[in-house]
């Protein structure tokens, strides 16, 4: 990049692109906890970080487009994280109750 | 300036992302993932949707994030022990997510070229009145379908955590 593009860059702003790229980031950082953590409520978290990448990316797209669809798309992630976290704790507080554990690998009666 | 703020939210999100992953105890985790919505609700601002980076402070940082915040109390769930995660998902797993997230980042930079600069104030469509607009007309009976399954998930979670009477 020589300095006419950085010149380019700090006076109108930032690519596109840029906002897609920190969504991966983020996602990946998701899958990353999700595949290697071992509490349950970590998983979870992991989970909603995942939502919230794919909401950036939603927005970016909304930006590109000059339409507030994508926008309205995000507010439903949003509804249904909502719904998914209170269903989901609470699943996690009846597991709690029954098996005492809230490490994964415990949880295996569904298994073979 | 919108490359300034751009690069040092993005910094924020990253780094609590991380942290999220890295942290041994959940509230720690919980706190970091508070991080990363906050800096999300600021890049949303920066991408001119006013009403979603206010519900994602308000839904996401404030409602959700407290949720968690009080089954990590309830369970008193302590910090993990290390005992490292199998050696299946280490073999598959690392090499699985280095490959979507390079997959990932060359669809966004091919399709998208660097030409399409994000400036704050280019889209100004994002305000409550656009907002709301839209999904009371274009989208109401997503609208609608949603109310309902919020009270579905309602009495989900009555059902599933009540105390049994007998």
């Amino acid at each position: 990049m020589d300095s006419a593009a950085v010149m380019n860059l700090l006076k109108n702003g930032v690519p596109i692109s840029w906002y897609l790229v920190l969504s991966a980031i983020l996602f990946a950082i998701g899958v990353s906890g999700f595949l290697f953590r071992r509490n349950i409520i970590t998983v979870f978290m992991c989970i909603e970080l995942m939502l919230n990448a794919v909401n950036l990316s939603f927005i970016a797209f909304a930006h590109q487009h000059k339409q507030v669809s994508g926008q309205l798309f995000t507010f439903f992630v949003m509804v249904v994280a909502a719904a998914e976290a209170a269903v989901g704790l609470a699943i996690i507080l009846t597991v709690f109750k029954n098996r005492s554990t809230l490490n994964i690998d415990e949880i295996d009666t569904l298994k073979n | 300036m919108d490359l300034f703020f751009f690069l040092l939210f993005a910094f924020i999100a990253v780094v609590c992302a991380i942290n999220v992953v890295l942290q041994t105890h959940p509230i720690s985790s919980a706190l970091s993932l508070v991080g990363v919505m906050g800096s999300l609700a600021v890049l949303y601002l920066m991408l001119g949707a006013e009403f979603i980076a206010m519900a994602q402070m308000i839904v996401y940082a404030g409602a959700i994030m407290v949720l968690f915040v009080f089954v990590i109390m309830l369970l008193n769930a302590g910090a993990e022990k290390r005992k490292g995660s199998s050696l299946t998902s280490q073999i598959f797993g690392i090499p699985a997510i280095i490959a979507l997230f390079v997959l990932l980042c060359l669809s966004a930079l091919k399709w998208f070229p660097s030409s399409d600069l994000v400036k704050f104030g280019d889209f100004s469509g994002g305000g409550a009145q656009p907002f709301g607009y839209a999904l009371f007309t274009d989208y109401l009976l997503p609208f609608e379908v949603t109310s309902l399954l919020i009270l579905i998930a309602i009495i989900g979670a009555i059902v599933l955590a009540r105390k049994e009477i007998d």
